[in-house]
């Protein structure tokens, strides 16, 4: 089952105030960079529990949801991935 | 069109399960566990607040408390409340109507009305604005709605309790007979116990009943409220879906607790009446206002309650003459035959604090505006350093029951026209 967890995210507010993320900060400090954002939409997490605006993010060539909630930033994370 | 009831067209959407439905959200493991958000059991809030459709299946009802519970339903898993994260579900729900009218009128957290007459030509019929809405709140929301669609506000209400959840429900001139009249009485707003009780009376079971009934038999017997519900049951409400925004008309401020133990004596009351007073006038004083009405609300330990109400000599808000004023209320309604489980304190009718009053030569203006000045300046310390930084002698009397702070601790769901 998919787990929450919150990352830190660097991102770039425009001029029209949205907000591009950029890069995520793993916990462990590894470093992903956000190649393309393909989707922007506010949606609900089911799988990791939470709702948000979701970020449909292409990393590394693989389609992933980042989501923010109010004023922070989560994945839906496989729990093997945690550790 | 406007202006024209039969022509209307009026959704109530009402979350499903809204409270246990939140946390069932961000807790995916719970998800098909019977669940039930409930209040504190060590504050005597026990209660079951929300549960979930697994939960429901035990027949575990809202307003029950725990133990009772879980004597049906051993496996229960209780979560407590987390208001904020529910005004902020209620907040993104609002949002989500906002896009199809600025007619929306909130009932309760969890509940709205919402007027789309004018919508129609942009967005569809008011079944196409539900099923979209429906849907919206469950992708973006991941929780479900249920909308009745009618042409009046009473019926969209009864419409969106039949089905459940997730779906829609259409009310319509048509079909309001078979839909609407074989319910019972008591599921129309407004019919509380005692009306219903009285509806028994004179053989009046449903609503169907209650619109067969002669509206000059229902006038003499209710008053005017006979007339009104008569038209409910016909379907021939007119009243208007409140524009956005309206609803923050604040018409009272009030506090209540349930307290940790019993109140027993006058002393026990008077500690706690001063400490929703407190609350009560700090935020009247935020907001501008002054009351020249008080009231209270008293439940004993037998759930049995009551309220009353009188006027203050000037428009106030100050804490020591509301709270003077609540207790005049109590020792005057309450004889002590049982001990008292919880209290509220209420400032309504009110004036904007800079209205001119009428000074009284029998009052000490001057010390009044000395206490004014005072619980500014109370109110300031607090914003700085918290709560607790200031506080009134007789509240070290039972740290226990004072051992709370009303203003911030205790949400007011954002029930209509009240604050």
């Amino acid at each position: 089952m998919a787990c929450k967890i919150y990352v830190e995210v660097t991102a770039r507010f425009d001029q029209e105030g949205s907000v591009i993320p950029e890069n995520i900060i793993w916990e462990d400090g590894r470093r992903f960079e956000i190649d393309r954002v393909l989707d922007v939409r506010p949606a609900a997490s089911l799988k990791a529990g939470g709702c948000g605006i979701r970020y449909t993010c292409r990393i590394r060539g693989r389609d992933t949801f980042l989501f923010l909630e109010e004023n922070r930033w989560f994945v839906e994370a496989k729990k093997a991935q945690r550790r | 069109m406007r202006g024209d009831s039969l022509h209307r067209v009026i959704l109530h959407a009402d979350l499903n399960n809204f409270y246990a439905s939140v946390e069932c959200l961000h807790r995916p493991a719970l998800r098909n566990l019977p669940v039930a958000v409930c209040g504190d059991p060590n504050l005597r809030h026990g209660i079951v607040l929300a549960k979930n459709y697994p939960a429901k299946k035990f027949g575990i009802k809202t307003g029950e408390v725990i133990w009772h519970a879980r004597q049906r339903c051993p496996d229960l898993v209780v979560v407590p409340p987390d208001y904020s994260l529910y005004l902020r579900f209620s907040r993104l729900a609002r949002k989500i109507y906002l896009d199809y009218t600025d007619q929306i009128e909130p009932f309760g957290i969890d509940e709205a009305w919402l007027d789309v007459t004018n919508s129609s030509s942009l967005y569809g019929n008011g079944e196409k604005i539900a099923d979209e809405i429906r849907a919206r709140i469950k992708y973006e929301l991941g929780i479900t709605a249920s909308v009745g669609v009618s042409y009046n506000k009473i019926f969209a209400k009864l419409g969106s309790d039949m089905k459940k959840p997730d779906a829609t429900t259409i009310i319509s001139p048509n079909n309001f007979r078979d839909l609407v009249w074989p319910l019972p009485v008591s599921d129309l707003l407004y019919v509380g116990r005692a009306t219903e009780q009285k509806f028994r009376r004179y053989g009046i079971k449903t609503i169907g009943d209650l619109a067969g009934a002669s509206q000059y038999f229902l006038h003499f017997i209710l008053g005017k409220w006979g007339d009104i519900l008569w038209s409910f049951a016909h379907g021939q409400d007119t009243t208007p879906v409140a524009p956005f925004g309206e609803e923050g008309i604040i018409k009272s401020i009030g506090n209540s607790t349930t307290t940790p133990r019993d109140l027993e004596n006058n002393n026990d009351v008077k500690l706690v009446i001063y400490l929703l007073s407190e609350s009560v006038a700090a935020r009247m004083r935020e907001h501008g206002f002054k009351c020249r009405t008080v009231q209270i609300h008293v439940r004993n330990c037998d759930l049995a309650v009551f309220e009353r109400q009188g006027k203050v000599a000037t428009p106030t808000h100050i804490s020591s003459e509301i709270a003077l004023r609540a207790m005049e209320l109590f020792h005057a309604n309450y004889r002590w035959e049982k001990p008292v489980r919880s209290i509220g304190v209420r400032g309504t009718d009110f004036v904007t604090e800079g209205t001119p009053v009428q000074v009284s030569l029998f009052i000490n203006e001057a010390e009044r505006k000395q206490k004014e000045d005072l619980e500014h300046t109370v109110d300031g310390l607090r914003q700085r350093f918290g709560h607790f930084i200031i506080q009134r002698g007789i509240m070290l009397k039972d740290r226990k029951l004072t051992d709370l702070n009303p203003k911030e601790e205790h949400v007011i769901h954002p029930e209509t026209r009240r604050c």
